[in-house]
């Protein structure tokens, strides 16, 4: 019932854009909820096609530079070709694309309604590095440096070890500070013939901005995976992570995780509006625990050829391209899917063969013990993190029946909303009742009366109740 | 005492077939998916899957009839390894268009009437459907191991192994014969690199693979007669297995292994001969099968 009313809606936004003075109908989109709510939120960009994988790294780190140092494992010693910085701005763009959104629609006077009911159902609108001395010591531990790189600000080492206790004296000693207790981990990806890339901020190459710029690495392996363990390791609790992966097959899931959508498609009371954010992360925080936090929850799945509400504008192709999405330039494939862009849908830039997946982890240890492993799935259907604000009619609900009846209708709808934030969110149900009667979205508000609950029969027998 | 009665009786008529039990356990395996994953089980696909599963038995049988007695008829036709089939698929199978759980019943059946080497099918219907797809259509079908929550998968355990021993089928050798040997290699490999146990315990716990263990490697028509050909088979699988999720990360494992392997099925059969497993030994129709004797003769090496 709910997905046909949906497919409904979006039916009614095509036609409704191609009756333009009928905007009212369609949802303005409002607000995004992006990643800059979480502190400390890593941001990773996973791009892959067949073996090829583009990965780039982002984080919101926001201490000194001297301060900043990384540490992953990866399967190969790249080659400084294989290596890049990237624009910041990328990232952010994807992210707000890629974001929940809020998208508002207007009701409409209830009595002029029966004009164009006709109409109106057909378009149903309802809805840093000092390695001098580093060489000698490096080998006494048992670490190899494979190669050495100058890329943008960063002064990167591949390091490869005999043991994970060699490694992490050699990395403690060059301030990499790697925390108690990542022994174990270091030894097991070293065990399977992993390197180590590591990374540092070199002042004096350091423009002296806040922001750090993402580091990208192209390269190919069978295997599709993030590491994560390393930053289980840290004491510091819980990590948030959000991985954007494009393909051009479709949507990308985890397999040794599950992988679970956020409730979308709710309708939330008014004031939501003004407090988005807060709304996304008790949201977040809620669903993440009613998942005993093992979940990875999708956030966004959609053909990276247009969006519907937009959050922010489809990736050009050449910004594409600069996050490494490397299949543009080629031919064709077999099966590739190049959809049109639907009528009107919006800014799209031009149709690409992009599909892009945003997966929203919160982890530790002991929720998520290993890595997580992606693969491509072939499965093309578009989903968003969406969530609907309906300004209700203000007028006389006296004018006639139908706006009686609107009234009524109202009124349900308002507790139904109230329900379904507190389903969502946790929050108190008579705090958002209070909120939303504040904000003038109460029975009695429109005048109303609630009638009171029947009382029970016992409440009527001795008369105490 | 007539409640009892009616009791037995009920018991007694899903008891009369090996294949009633698993088709219990499958779909209680398949609400558990429909109900608790966001990319679960679908009807549609059951139905599909069934619809293809059901016009390849139909077309199969009227073959074998043909074959046999020279007349096109429908004799001894029946529905409940079409079934049991197409709640495999349903389960397990991901898919990027509708039709492709259509296909996969189809070729899956298919393939049980064509390949067969003495009168035994080769591979496990449900199993070969999957594979030739991913095969054939590369992305477009998936199988999702890592879609069940804790909580559902210990019920789908409990199911299938109640669904296993009710099952007259007698084959949890080869599912616990799986599924230690899978364990053991995880296990080990976790205490050379040093991982944590919950690692390989939280790769145990996929719902794919239970459905694998309990109802596909099990089938007791695709697999050796033996005991001792049996628990070498699902060692050999195992071990096939694992070294497709250690090494080149092949997607769907399990599946992959168990078509590569099936053709190990006939040669431990004949090195290591059995009674032939029938299904339904208590009815009177069953699956039609080109007539053949069993050769249950020893062969003895010499030195």
């Amino acid at each position: 019932m709910i997905r046909n009313l949906l497919s409904a809606c979006a039916l009614g936004l095509v036609s409704c854009a191609l009756s333009a003075p009928a905007s009212a109908f369609c949802g303005f989109y409002v607000a995004k909820a992006d990643t800059d709510l979480f502190n400390d939120a890593s941001k990773v960009v996973l791009v892959r096609d067949e073996e090829r994988t583009v990965i780039t790294m982002a984080s919101d780190y926001r201490g000194s530079p001297s301060e900043f140092a990384m540490v992953i494992p990866v399967v190969d010693v790249p080659e400084r070709e294989q290596i890049n910085v990237a624009n910041p701005a990328l990232v952010d763009h994807l992210d707000e694309y890629t974001a929940p959104r809020l998208v508002e629609y207007y009701d409409d006077n209830p009595c002029e309604r029966r004009l164009y009911r006709s109409m109106a159902m057909a378009s149903a609108p309802i809805p840093e590095m000092m390695m001098e001395d580093g060489g000698i010591e490096a080998e006494a531990l048992g670490v190899t440096i494979e190669a050495e790189y100058e890329v943008g600000e960063y002064d990167i080492l591949i390091l490869s070890a005999e043991e994970s206790s060699g490694l992490i004296t050699w990395l403690n000693q060059n301030e990499y500070r790697i925390p108690d207790g990542a022994e174990e981990v270091v030894g097991a990806y070293l065990k399977r013939g992993m390197k180590f890339f590591v990374a540092k901020v070199n002042l004096e190459r350091h423009s002296g901005s806040s922001m750090l710029r993402p580091i990208q690495v192209a390269y190919e392996d069978e295997d599709f995976t993030l590491p994560i363990r390393l930053g289980t390791v840290n004491a510091e609790g819980q990590q948030e992570l959000f991985v954007f992966a494009i393909t051009r097959q479709g949507r990308v899931e985890t397999t040794n995780y599950r992988t679970v959508k956020l409730p979308s498609d709710m309708d939330v009371p008014i004031y939501v509006k003004d407090e988005f954010g807060e709304f996304y992360k008790a949201m977040f925080a809620h669903q993440t625990e009613k998942q005993d936090g093992k979940a990875v929850f999708m956030e966004y799945a959609w053909d990276m050829s247009w969006c519907d509400p937009c959050a922010a504008n489809p990736l050009s192709a050449s910004e594409l391209r600069e996050l490494g999405v490397m299949w543009l330039d080629e031919p064709a494939m077999e099966g590739d899917i190049v959809q049109p862009i639907p009528r009107m849908m919006g800014p799209g830039p031009q149709p690409v063969n992009a599909f892009v997946t945003r997966l929203h982890v919160r982890y530790d240890g002991q929720t998520f013990p290993e890595d997580l492993m992606f693969q491509v799935t072939g499965d093309r259907e578009n989903y968003q993190g969406r969530y609907v604000l309906r300004h209700p009619w203000r007028g006389d609900y006296g004018q006639c029946e139908e706006a009686g009846v609107y009234a009524e209708e109202l009124v349900k709808r308002w507790d139904r909303d109230a329900k379904a934030l507190q389903k969502l969110t946790g929050w108190d149900l008579s705090e958002i009742q209070a909120k939303m009667a504040e904000g003038g979205y109460s029975a009695a508000d429109i005048g109303i009366v609630e009638k009171p609950e029947p009382k029970k029969w016992w409440q009527r027998l001795w008369g105490n109740g | 005492m007539g409640e009892k009665h009616r009791r037995n009786t009920l018991f007694q008529a899903i008891n009369k077939d090996a294949r009633h039990w698993q088709i219990l356990a499958l779909s209680g395996l398949f609400a558990i998916s429909f109900t608790t994953s966001d990319f679960g089980a679908q009807p549609l696909s059951l139905a599909l899957a069934l619809s293809g599963a059901l016009i390849a038995q139909t077309l199969g049988t009227l073959y074998i009839n043909y074959r046999q007695k020279g007349t096109w008829n429908l004799a001894a036709w029946q529905w409940k390894s079409a079934v049991i089939t197409s709640l495999s698929l349903s389960i397990l199978l991901r898919a990027s268009s509708p039709w492709l759980w259509f296909a996969a019943g189809l070729i899956g059946i298919a393939l049980k009437f064509m390949v067969r080497y003495r009168g035994k099918h080769i591979f496990n219907p449900a199993c070969i459907g999957i594979v030739c797809l991913m095969l054939v259509f590369d992305k477009a079908a998936w199988v999702s191991p890592g879609q069940w929550g804790q909580a559902p998968l210990l019920v789908g355990y409990a199911l299938a192994l109640a669904g296993l021993v009710l099952s007259s089928a007698k084959r949890l050798d080869i599912a616990l014969g799986f599924l230690g040997t899978y364990a053991a290699i995880l296990f080990a490999r976790a205490l050379w690199l040093g991982d944590p146990l919950t690692i390989p315990m939280h790769h145990l716990s996929s719902g794919a693979l239970l459905v694998f263990a309990f109802f596909m490697i099990t089938d007791p028509r695709s697999t050796p007669d033996s005991r001792l050909g049996r628990l070498l088979f699902s060692a050999c699988v195992a071990g096939l297995a694992a070294w497709f999720v250690i090494g080149p990360n092949i997607r769907g494992a399990p599946l992959m292994a168990l078509a590569c392997l099936a053709l190990l099925t006939p040669i431990l059969d004949r090195f290591l001969p059995a009674k032939r497993f029938v299904w339904t030994s208590k009815e009177t129709h069953h699956d039609p099968q080109p007539a053949q004797r069993v050769r249950a003769r020893p062969r003895f090496l010499r030195a």
